[in-house]
């Protein structure tokens, strides 16, 4: 088994219990408000200070619509059967991690955005990269994690949901595209990662919590204009687009509190979806 | 020979033959093409041997050239499509260089859009259905109508794979097994007091044999 199929070292036991002189020490940094809208959600952020991970096909840092790229690495499994995480030489191979830097950068201009790429290589083997991606991205501390992007092996999802747990414990959120397929598919069905299919409202600012999950929200989705291969644009559709308009919305939130932890995080989420409370009140 | 190998053997006696499968798959594309009113339609399967998606049915652009073509699975909107088992729909395609030259090298074609969705069949992805070209206008409701004809062509794909390895189970296995799938073949055919009566005949010749060998 290569180093990626390995599942991650187990988190320190964590206290199970709280003594009456440790409660001031969990008391939380934060004002809660009365009401949890958008305006205090995120109004005025544009993401500074927040760290994206791109999980993708690598991206291209040359197009004006993604801007910077802080660091970029490839992960590939070499003949020893070992994976190995390099500084990626090759950009993107696909157009799709371009499309999905460039819609967090629209909605989060100021994020840092980061690239693992972990496709590109061909079929064989593409669930071992997958994985030790997803184990690297995690190590890294990302804020955020965009995986748009999918494995229906089940001997990798109790590894994938180790890691989707792991990254919730750590405060690192992964945001995955739903499947909309009669096949089980992972990491976007389990419940430490926000889930996310498409609506067809041409606003990237709508979002709808879905009360009958395992989808947990919908975003834009459909005829989304990206960035793709050497400057380009194509319009796109899929949820593979509606999951980097969470991420730059969860951006945008934590670029405003950054204090909140994934379950938090995924709260506001709630409370600000379109259909609950949270018709906005500022774009 | 192992028993499992020579139930497969026989089993291809009676299966569909590939002419039968590549037929199915072949209505699929046409009917994908149709209801999207689309230039062209396409299956491609990949062979995990080589790491290459093959086109195992076309029509519309390509289907004289492209039927058994191949190109790696790292490449291009197919190989994406695959390997996040993601479907996708793209439009103005033919603005991006490199997929102009992808497309170019791929299928000779390069399209303005295109649809292209996985084709899994449970925790296997086969291989990807495309729909090039289409007139109609997109929506959510159409990707899900691609998802239950990709539905279709999976379970097509599946049967054509296993009849396939079953054929090469056949082949290797000689002249004698091939010689036994071919009466399990015509008994197929047979119904009611014809079939019982093969049966009777058959279990005869069992006999037979093996006191010919007592």
């Amino acid at each position: 088994m290569s180093e990626a199929a390995r599942a991650p070292e187990p988190e320190p036991i964590p206290a199970w219990s709280l003594p009456a002189d440790a409660v001031d020490r969990i008391a939380l940094p934060a004002e809660w408000p009365e009401r949890v809208t958008r305006d205090w959600a995120m109004a005025g952020s544009t993401g500074a200070g927040v760290r994206v991970c791109i999980l993708d096909s690598g991206v291209d840092p040359a197009h004006e619509l993604v801007g910077e790229v802080e660091r970029a690495v490839a992960v590939t499994i070499g003949d020893d059967g070992d994976t190995y995480v390099e500084r990626d030489q090759e950009g993107d191979l696909c157009g799709h991690g371009t499309a999905c830097a460039g819609i967090v950068r629209e909605l989060a201009p100021d994020a840092s955005l980061f690239s693992v790429r972990v496709l590109g290589a061909g079929f064989t083997g593409s669930g071992d990269v997958l994985l030790a991606g997803l184990h690297w991205a995690v190590e890294q501390g990302y804020d955020l994690i965009n995986m748009s992007l999918s494995t229906t092996k089940r001997n990798f999802a109790e590894i994938l949901h180790e890691l989707a747990d792991r990254a919730y414990f750590r405060r690192t959120v992964v945001i995955a595209s739903a499947h909309n397929m009669p096949v089980e598919s992972y990491p976007w069905r389990f419940s430490s990662v926000i889930s996310v299919g498409s609506h067809e409202d041409p606003d990237p600012n709508v979002y709808y919590y879905n009360p009958e999950p395992p989808v947990e929200f919908f975003a834009r989705g459909v005829g989304v204009d990206v960035a793709w291969l050497g400057g380009s644009t194509v319009r796109a559709t899929g949820n593979s687009f509606a999951t980097p308009h969470m991420t730059g919305i969860c951006a945008r939130i934590l670029g405003k509190h950054p204090e909140l932890t994934p379950f938090q995080l995924k709260s506001v989420l709630y409370l600000t979806a379109d259909n609950v409370g949270g018709r906005r009140e500022t774009p | 020979m192992s028993e499992d190998r020579f139930r497969a053997a026989v089993a291809a006696g009676v299966l569909a033959s590939e002419e039968q499968h590549r037929a199915l798959l072949r209505s699929i594309v046409e009917v994908a093409r149709s209801m999207f009113a689309a230039a062209a339609s396409s299956v491609v399967l990949l062979d995990e041997e080589t790491n290459e998606l093959v086109f195992e049915a076309v029509v519309g652009e390509g289907e004289d050239t492209l039927l058994g073509e191949r190109y790696p699975s790292s490449k291009g909107i197919g190989g994406w499509v695959l390997n996040t088992r993601q479907p996708l729909v793209i439009d103005d395609v033919s603005k991006d260089p490199r997929h102009q030259r992808d497309f170019a090298e791929q299928t000779g074609y390069v399209p303005h859009g295109l649809m292209a969705v996985p084709l899994l069949n449970e925790e296997r992805a086969l291989g990807v259905l495309s729909v090039l070209d289409r007139q109609t206008a997109f929506s959510l409701a159409e990707m899900d109508l691609l998802g239950m004809f990709a539905n279709q062509a999976a379970i097509a794909l599946d049967l054509l794979q296993r009849a396939r390895r079953a054929k090469s189970a056949l082949d290797l296995a000689g002249a004698d097994v091939s010689a036994v799938a071919g009466v399990a073949a015509a008994l197929e055919q047979l119904e009611g007091n014809e079939r019982d009566a093969g049966l009777r005949l058959l279990g005869a010749l069992e006999q037979v044999l093996r006191a010919q060998r007592a």
